[in-house]
């Protein structure tokens, strides 16, 4: 039966199987994004010993759902002095880059659209051109407000990114593949979390601040920049900013789980946990490392704009060189690089 | 040591730990609101809500167009007009509060010797225009068999403390 339906497959034309792969992706991704609106409303209720929303469908499950249609049936307004078509631009352009990395993440053994060996390079590359869809949005809103945002947003995202850098490149130091399928199976012995822990942490704090989150969400600051970058923004245009960052968010949490914790792999490979299939324990670790994304969020303050920066560079930066360093000497020395 | 204290903390992130075990225990304690439209507050029997005018038992209005309620309230809110019914008693023929006037200081009940204007219980009574907040006799009167039973039991429950 199941090889039928393989044959079926393979004889399909080459563009109905890529737009039905791409439809597999994104759909449930959009579907999780709108449950992770949810999930991160309930949780930061429970957190603030609050209820959180309880009136749209079951336990208000469909609560997004409505904010979406709400969105959808207001008006798109372009400021007077906007710069019509960047406006328009970046949008899309910040909804395109966060679903386009997509392409390379493996969701399990083999199963990844495009299995390309610069995969890491490839995120890399398209979480760094996130931060054009904000300077658009900030500079073609002509809005002193929302360019400040943008400004905000493009030092901060530039400054975290050279120690994601270097965070990945202790990784790959340890897996010698830009390859994330190899990156996942490299830790089938031992996830990179335990030997690498204090890049974990600088990883996760790093992906905070790429994505705008607490305590990093200075690009929206809606005490001083009345909503930064996206101020201007209303209807569908602000809807794909936020789908882009909440996405952008999942894509964060996907890499944390490929890089550090295994991927689709079980904790143990043993008998009960080996049952659950590969992408089911990807999920479960998605889900977790968002549990953490809004765990903070609940949790902290903002940071002032100067204590960010000081953080990225003058924390951040020495340390995880050093620990590149560090790793590299240990590999080198105990004769562990991977062959 | 100090300075080594300092250095080790921060670089541990001790804090940051502690307050993120702080919130995570919050997640698990039962929430401080409740769910409004669905539960609600225990209100006191001297609750100072919508205005209702009550009747006796056998339907008779007790109001007797004393005046008093429209002497004593100080924001002006009550306008009354009586004359003779035909069986010789004395009753309102116009009894308004401008509920945009009132400031619900409890004055008027306090005022009324026969318990005819009180406060009830109710406080959901916002409309979408203005003009529905003038409140008539008719209006009252009908908040008053409304309430009648919550407002009973109040002025009971009350009862001992006056």
């Amino acid at each position: 039966m199941l090889e039928n339906w393989a044959h079926l497959w393979d004889q399909l034309p080459l563009i109905v199987r890529i737009v039905a792969s791409i439809l597999v992706i994104t759909v449930p991704l959009l579907i999780g994004m709108a449950m992770l609106t949810y999930f991160e409303r309930k949780v930061m209720a429970a957190m603030q010993l609050r209820q959180g929303p309880a009136l749209v469908g079951p336990w208000g499950l469909l609560q997004a759902f409505a904010d979406g249609l709400k969105l959808l049936s207001k008006e798109v307004i372009i400021p007077a002095g906007a710069n019509r078509v960047v406006f328009l631009a970046a949008p899309m352009l910040t909804f395109l880059l966060a679903l386009v990395a997509w392409a390379v993440i493996p969701f399990g053994e083999g199963l990844v659209l495009a299995d390309i060996n610069v995969g890491v390079l490839y995120l890399f590359a398209i979480s760094s051109l996130g931060v054009y869809g904000i300077i658009m949005a900030g500079w073609a809103s002509n809005s002193k407000y929302a360019f400040l945002g943008g400004l905000r947003a493009a030092a901060q995202m530039v400054s975290y990114e050279v120690s994601i850098g270097l965070v990945i490149i202790t990784v790959l130091l340890c897996v010698g593949s830009l390859n994330l399928s190899k990156i996942v199976e490299a830790q089938k012995s031992i996830w990179f979390f335990i030997p690498l822990f204090p890049m974990f942490i600088i990883f996760f704090i790093s992906a905070l601040a790429e994505t705008n989150r607490a305590p990093f969400d200075l690009p929206e600051g809606e005490s001083e920049l009345s909503g930064g970058f996206n101020v201007e923004y209303s209807s569908m245009a602000f809807a794909l900013f936020f789908l882009g960052e909440y996405i952008n968010m999942i894509l964060m949490s996907g890499m944390t789980s490929i890089l550090f914790l295994g991927g689709w792999l079980p904790p143990l490979d043993i008998a009960p946990l080996n049952w659950i299939p590969g992408p089911l324990w990807f999920i479960l670790k998605i889900c977790f490392c968002l549990f953490c994304f809004i765990w903070v969020r609940a949790t902290l303050p903002r940071y002032r704009y100067d204590q960010l920066m000081r953080l990225g560079w003058k924390v951040f930066l020495p340390f995880s060189l050093i620990w590149v360093v560090l790793t590299a000497g240990v590999l080198v020395y105990f004769d562990l690089l991977p062959k | 040591m100090a300075l080594l204290d300092r250095t080790a903390r921060g670089l541990f992130l001790v804090e940051l730990v502690k307050g993120m075990a702080l919130t995570f225990s919050y997640m698990f304690r039962p929430r401080a609101t409740i769910n409004y439209p669905y539960e609600r507050g225990p209100t006191s029997p001297r609750f100072r809500g919508e205005h209702a005018l009550r009747r006796y038992p056998n339907g008779e209005e007790r109001c007797i167009a004393c005046k008093l309620c429209e002497a004593i309230c100080p924001a002006l809110a009550i306008t009354i007009e009586a004359e003779p019914r035909e069986d010789g008693s004395r009753r309102t023929t116009r009894y308004d509060i401008d509920m945009t006037k009132c400031i619900y200081c409890g004055l008027c009940q306090e005022a009324c010797p026969v318990d005819a204007i009180v406060e009830g219980p109710n406080l959901e009574f916002a409309t979408e225009t203005r003009e529905e907040l003038f409140y008539n006799k008719e209006k009252l009167l009908a908040n008053g068999d409304r309430w009648e039973a919550l407002i009973a039991a109040n002025l009971a429950a009350d009862a001992p403390y006056r």
